[in-house]
């Protein structure tokens, strides 16, 4: 691929700290002076107080909860209504972010804001069979799929396979009605850590609806991987979801969970607000995959919280192909020594698509691993911002941590931010990052259309190729499968048009 | 087979072919020489499609139709490759999906069957003696980390498998040592025959020991300013370049002679 940017750059200079290093790129597919107007100054904006959103943003949201309460909404699981109306109260406080804030300001949740979103009170089947959800499930793919309508499981819809024994695996719905002390030490305990911060988080929480409790017990391999169908199908109406997740792996104990988030009603406009928390104790293994194709006009905004202790190691897959506004935290806290965690992430955007990837990883203790590599290809009028955070704490001596970000951008008009932010308070560390920009390599392109092959296929060939090893690294062979094949008959469409002006 | 009249092009916003005429007929080989910056890779770049090159004056005929009119891909399907002179490396691409994709494009074109994994395999292992590669190059990616000799044989390998009417050898000799040389020497002459043009590009005769070429042309400042039989590049090894430039009428700029 082309590592020299046509676009313009510009980085915000390293900071005084020699410790702390946070580089800005800003580049677009243009080299024309349009692009340069959009491009950033250089100073930075320190403005990490929260400024309230207005009252009129979270009105509806209050209105809404009050109006579940009315209706004995928190009755059914009533010991997590002191946790959800506190996170209430810290939404409400806070207000929604605006883009003077530092963690938001390369993406405008205004479109959210201004949105009456309402979330549904209560699982409805609305007619739907497992035959609309074939294309989302990743055939031929044997294993568990627990299907979400509209925030809500769908036990009719859902094929769950036997788990060895002791593995607890229930819609979390169930498991706050009956399992609240597996639940309740962990619930909110890792998205609430950073509540103060994240208004998102706290919205789901207050309004958290459905998902996966999953409990693993010591030592206890689960081999079949659970796919989680998140699938939104809000007939019109200004839908809000809630989905909450709790994964706890216990000592020594393996699994794998994959959500998907869908849509069956194209075009329509509603908003998905997830929350995953995940612990891994001590020798544990998690793969967590996150594979989001929302509609269109969908705005999606996720967080995955993750706790990794002594010896664990985590694995996580972050892929966005659809949705109008789209954000991700992936959050990593490597508490114990020896803890290792991989990330991986994967933006294909087009149109005037938004997706803002911001991760976060916490080297809180000794000898700790992490890699990342994320990868984004944009086209049309598409933005992508990567936000990169890695803090290896004083106590974290003998970190080894790796951040690549790479983009390809296909058209003039696409744009990218991407900013690695190392917070480095230890001293014996191995702390590498890496950010590139490029378009597609007309060199590789003319050789390949002199070997026979169509300008399109071989543009089509040449992001395969980019986006390959990440790809690559997916270990689910039917998922791998599954997005190859939706990146190659994703990808091509716009290019031809711009192939062609 | 490939009829070029007046041919002028520019690249870099340079006026690079200066009036280029020559004409191959099937089955021959043309040698063409000069010295560094006569034009030599802006003609291959040219008859391949490289848009970055602008045809500002002239025609090329191939096969009877007007080939300048053509994207590369097209030139391809209609029998036209070039082996580059610096082979691309294309990470995560691999030769045997490069090569197979290419393939089927052009018997599609040519309304023949599309061929399967196990026949093209069949296909390629017949291809890869010819240029003594292993088959396990096929599943490496396009040329990345290949040595200079493993990508012009790659290069060559293409060429067979592809089975053009006019292959365009660009430097295919340049970086090779005498064995590697001597192995794609072998592999062209063993995919010369009476159907098949060849052009062969270079800037030392050293290969024409090995691809004996029916005729030489000396380009010089864009234009050919002498063609002959295949004496003429020996004559050209002897006494260089430089004196080329003197019979060369007079807007073309002396040339550098040549190192060796």
């Amino acid at each position: 691929m082309d590592r020299h940017p046509r676009g313009r750059r510009r980085q915000a200079g390293t900071g005084a700290n020699p410790l702390k290093t946070t580089k800005r790129k800003r580049v677009s597919g243009g080299k024309g002076p349009a692009s340069g107007k959009r491009a950033i100054a250089a100073k930075r904006a320190a403005i990490d107080t929260p400024t309230p959103g207005t009252n009129a943003e979270t009105a509806p949201w209050l209105s809404a909860f009050a109006a579940l309460e009315h209706d004995g909404w928190l009755r059914r699981d009533r010991w997590t209504a002191p946790l959800r109306r506190a996170a209430l109260d810290r939404f409400a406080a806070l207000g929604f972010p605006t883009t003077r804030q530092e963690e938001w300001r390369f993406t405008s949740v205004a479109p959210i804001a201004r949105v009456p979103f309402r979330p549904q009170a209560a699982y409805q089947p609305n007619g739907l069979t497992p035959e609309q959800f074939e294309r989302f499930t990743f055939e031929p793919w044997e294993c568990s799929h627990l299907v979400f309508v509209n925030g809500y499981f769908a036990p009719e819809l859902s094929t769950l396979r036997s788990m060895p024994d002791g593995v607890r695996v229930m819609s979390l719905a169930e498991a706050l009605r009956t399992q609240r002390d597996a639940v309740a030490p962990h619930l909110g305990r890792l998205a609430g850590t950073d509540v103060n911060t994240n208004v998102f988080a706290a919205l789901n929480t207050a309004f958290m609806q459905d998902g996966l409790f999953m409990e693993i017990p010591a030592g206890v391999a689960v081999d079949e991987p659970i796919h989680l169908l998140f699938v939104s199908s809000p007939h019109g109406r200004d839908l809000a979801s809630c989905p909450r997740n709790l994964i706890v792996a216990g000592p020594g104990s393996q699994a794998a969970i994959v959500e998907s988030y869908v849509n069956l009603d194209d075009g329509a406009r509603y908003f998905t607000n997830a929350v995953t928390e995940i612990v891994v104790m001590q020798g544990a293994g998690v793969d967590h995959y996150k594979i989001e194709r929302e509609g269109p006009a969908a705005f999606h905004v996720a967080t995955v919280q993750a706790h990794l202790a002594r010896d664990s190691r985590l694995a996580s897959y972050n892929v966005s192909i659809g949705g109008a506004l789209v954000r991700n935290d992936i959050n990593v806290v490597l508490d114990g020594e020896g803890a290792e965690c991989r990330l991986d992430g994967l933006y294909t955007l087009s149109g005037s698509q938004h997706v803002d990837n911001h991760t976060l990883i916490d080297h809180a203790r000794p000898h700790g691993t992490s890699h990342e590599l994320y990868k984004g290809v944009l086209d049309g009028r598409s933005r992508g911002v990567f936000d990169g955070r890695i803090i290896v704490r004083a106590d974290a001596q003998k970190t080894d941590a790796h951040q690549v970000n790479k983009n390809l951008v296909l058209s003039e008009e696409a744009l990218v931010d991407t900013t690695p932010r190392l917070e480095i308070l230890a001293d014996d560390v191995k702390c590498t990052h890496g950010a590139t920009v490029g378009q597609l390599d007309e060199d590789a392109l003319f050789y390949l259309r002199s070997r026979a092959i169509g300008q399109e296929a071989a543009a089509n060939m040449l992001m395969q190729a980019f986006v390959s090893d990440v790809v690559h690294r997916i270990k689910i062979a039917p998922i791998r499968a599954g997005l190859e094949c939706l990146l190659f008959t994703r990808l091509p469409r716009e290019h031809r048009r711009e192939a062609h002006t | 087979m490939l009829e070029i009249a007046d041919l002028h092009a520019r690249a870099g916003g340079k006026d690079i072919l200066r009036g280029i005429d020559l004409v191959i007929k099937p089955g021959e080989v043309h040698a063409i020489m000069g010295p560094n910056g006569s034009g030599k890779s802006t003609l291959a770049n040219v008859l391949a499609g490289r848009e970055s090159v602008e045809v500002t004056r002239g025609t090329v005929r191939f096969a009877g139709r007007d080939l300048l009119a053509l994207p590369p891909e097209e030139r391809a399907w209609e029998g036209v490759f070039l082996a580059f002179q610096y082979p691309v490396e294309i990470p995560g691409v691999s030769t045997m999906y490069l090569l197979k994709a290419g393939l089927n494009a052009i018997r599609k074109h040519r309304g023949e069957p599309e061929l399967d994994a196990m026949e093209f395999l069949a296909l390629v292992r017949d291809k890869l003696k010819l240029v003594e590669m292993d088959q396990a190059f096929l599943n490496r990616s396009v040329n990345e980390g290949f040595s200079g000799g493993e990508k012009k044989r790659n290069e060559i390998l293409q060429m067979a498998v592809l089975d053009p009417k006019l292959a365009i050898l660009d430097e295919t000799d340049s970086g090779l040592d005498i064995d590697a040389l001597r192995i794609v020497a072998n592999g062209v002459n063993g995919l010369r025959n009476p159907q098949r043009s060849m052009l062969v590009i270079t800037h030392y005769q050293r290969l024409l020991n090995y691809i004996v070429p029916d005729r030489v042309h000396v380009l010089s400042g864009g234009r050919i300013v002498k063609s002959g039989g295949k004496e003429l590049a020996l004559q050209l090894e002897k006494e260089g370049y430089a004196w080329i430039d003197t019979r060369a009428d007079g807007g073309v700029k002396p040339a550098p002679a040549p190192t060796r």
